[in-house]
């Protein structure tokens, strides 16, 4: 049952931002901007921890997800560490996430080159 | 305003080199050289379209049984920042140089002035040489080629090509008139559409050319223009319709041509300098030598644009240079 | 023709994207990327990893597995159609930060892949990290407040 719910849940919000790309004059830029942000709006709502919990990966793999790990690391370094917590709390709990981007996208600047993506 | 009228001047020579998806295209057997290596065997996307250019070039003067010391002036342009791979092209020939910048109306400008120098006795032979790359624009102007985007059905696909055109005091083609375009817009500010922000243009340039000159469309085989597309070449007849001028049949666009009518896999058709150049070096260059377009319209149309100024939501101005060929 | 009207004219004749199909594209794709995501995070914990390092260790994957097709020149052909459920996922993230460091390589490991990393992805990290310490100001005046 997790499987269909994790399916269901990331399937809806990436069709949600399809609708957004075709139907407006959005970027993807700005709608991914737009989504961390509703992702730590929701988490601030109290709404995203319990999606979290019926969606599983379906909550946390689209980027809505990466503001939600944003808000709950904010929110436990400020139980824990008072303001400073406002500015390590965030970056500390994504950091494997982005660390993990940086890391691979240099090594694979290293290992490939671009090609042209219309043959 | 006035219209160019050349007492002598001829395109007696072209070459066309292409990509590998124009290779694919309508046009695919009619380019001198086409490449599989989108990379022309060099490292950087930069570096390819410049090697283009270099070739085309080359091509041209050993068709033409020419040595690089014959060539009076190189008239040349591109889309890359500072025109570098015209530039670059120029360094490795070495001939006088003059880089020019019309977006993808350069082919155009560079014929219409290459004819003015000729005609006007300033040089014997002069080279118009035009590149665009596929891969260098999309750095350019959009986003890197991995990153995977959509793009919206109305937008076009630069065309990897290079022209060059050989112009002289005598020739099978003459180059009889032309209009240097006046920049205009009509509000668009979606660089996706740029058939639609150049349509105006190419209405503008070629109303004024009629106007100044009494002809009229019937009197072509063909009115070609640039790089229009799908949606700009519709909205041309329209605005031509609104303007008075009867749209003929003889309406037809480059970036239309150059992957065939349906553009399957390329939304609304092809665009870029090369897409014109290209077009006009082989399809029209033949049809003008078997004197089955005996008189044509040649309307190159370029969108002023730059990634900056998109961004700052700033209008899309736009031109049209417009040159009228004849075949002897 | 004056500007609106032509406008209009050029915004209505605009060939419009296909919405349903891209729409079903990118909710198959997106909802199949999330599948593998919680594939692997029961995997993870079957291993021992707790709840939320199990999380961490999926994007870590997920990035990892989406760049790798970045470079290797799937994930923009598939992105072509699968639009929104290829780039919204954390996979997304991944490619938008891969393509433009692989592209960059020619100019250079400092000036070109170090400069341009973050080209595309930049501005999700900034909002992201400007919206969370907004929320930890609230929150710690408001547990100043009710504490």
């Amino acid at each position: 049952m997790n499987y269909l719910y994790a399916f269901l849940s990331g399937g809806a919000i990436c069709l949600l931002a399809q609708i957004l790309v075709d139907k407006t004059k959005l970027t993807p830029a700005k709608i991914l901007v737009l989504y961390v942000c509703t992702g730590v709006f929701l988490g601030a709502c109290g709404v995203y921890a319990p999606f979290v919990r019926f969606a599983g990966a379906g909550a946390t793999v689209p980027l809505t997800g990466f503001g939600y790990t944003l808000f709950s690391g904010v929110k436990e370094a400020v139980e824990t560490q008072g303001l400073t917590g406002c500015l390590t709390g965030g970056l500390t709990a994504s950091s494997a996430g982005i660390s993990a981007a940086i890391i691979f996208a240099a090594l694979w600047a290293l290992l490939f080159k671009s090609r042209d993506k219309n043959i | 305003m006035k219209a160019l009228v050349f007492d002598k001047a001829y395109i007696s020579c072209c070459a066309a080199v292409g990509g590998a998806l124009e290779k694919r295209g309508p046009l695919g057997n009619m380019f001198d050289i086409t490449a599989e290596d989108s990379y022309f065997g060099t490292g950087s996307w930069e570096q390819a379209e410049s090697e283009m250019s270099r070739l085309s070039v080359n091509m041209l003067l050993k068709k033409a049984s020419l040595a690089e010391k014959d060539i009076d002036v190189l008239l040349g342009g591109d889309l890359l920042n500072q025109c570098t791979a015209t530039g670059f092209a120029a360094n490795s020939l070495p001939v006088p140089y003059l880089g020019l910048y019309n977006a993808c109306a350069t082919a155009a400008e560079a014929l219409l002035l290459g004819a003015s120098l000729v005609s006007g006795g300033h040089a014997e032979k002069a080279v118009a040489a035009v590149s665009s790359h596929f891969c260098s624009s999309e750095r350019q102007f959009r986003f890197p080629l991995e990153y995977g985007s959509q793009r919206p059905p109305y937008s076009q696909n630069t065309v990897t090509g290079a022209g060059a055109f050989l112009l002289e005091r005598s020739g099978s083609v003459r180059v009889t008139r032309a209009l240097i375009g006046k920049v205009t817009e009509k509000g668009v500010t979606d660089a996706n559409n740029m058939g639609a922000a150049m349509a105006p243009a190419a209405a503008q340039t070629l109303t004024d050319f009629l106007e100044l000159t009494g002809e009229r469309m019937e009197n072509y085989d063909a009115v070609v223009t640039g790089d229009l597309g799908r949606e700009g070449s519709a909205l041309l007849a329209k605005l031509l319709e609104s303007g008075g001028v009867a749209s003929a049949d003889a309406l037809d666009d480059c970036g239309l041509i150059v992957y065939g009518p349906e553009c399957r896999g390329v939304n609304a058709g092809g665009s870029g300098c090369g897409c014109s150049a290209c077009v006009l070096a082989t399809y029209f260059w033949q049809k003008l030598c078997k004197k089955e377009i005996r008189r044509m319209l040649f309307v190159g149309t370029g969108a002023l644009l730059s990634p900056r100024t998109v961004m700052q939501k700033q209008v899309i101005p736009c031109i049209a240079h417009l040159v009228e060929l004849e075949s002897i | 023709m004056d500007k609106n009207s032509y406008l209009k004219l050029a915004s209505k004749r605009e060939k419009t994207s296909p919405c349903l199909k891209n729409c079903l594209f990118a909710f198959l794709s997106g909802g199949a990327v999330c599948l593998l995501g919680q594939a692997m995070k029961d995997l993870y914990a079957l291993l021992g990893a707790e709840e939320k390092t199990a999380y961490s260790l999926v994007a870590v994957t997920l990035v990892f597995a989406a760049g790798l097709c970045t470079g290797l020149g799937f994930y923009d052909k598939a992105a072509r159609v699968c639009g929104a459920g290829l780039f919204v996922p954390i996979t997304g993230f991944s490619n938008a930060v891969a393509s433009p460091a692989i592209e960059a390589r020619c100019e250079g490991a400092v000036t070109g892949v170090g400069s341009e990393i973050f080209k595309i992805a930049g501005p999700v990290i900034v909002y992201g990290n400007i919206a969370s310490v907004i929320y930890g100001v609230i929150y710690y005046i408001y547990l100043c407040f009710a504490g």
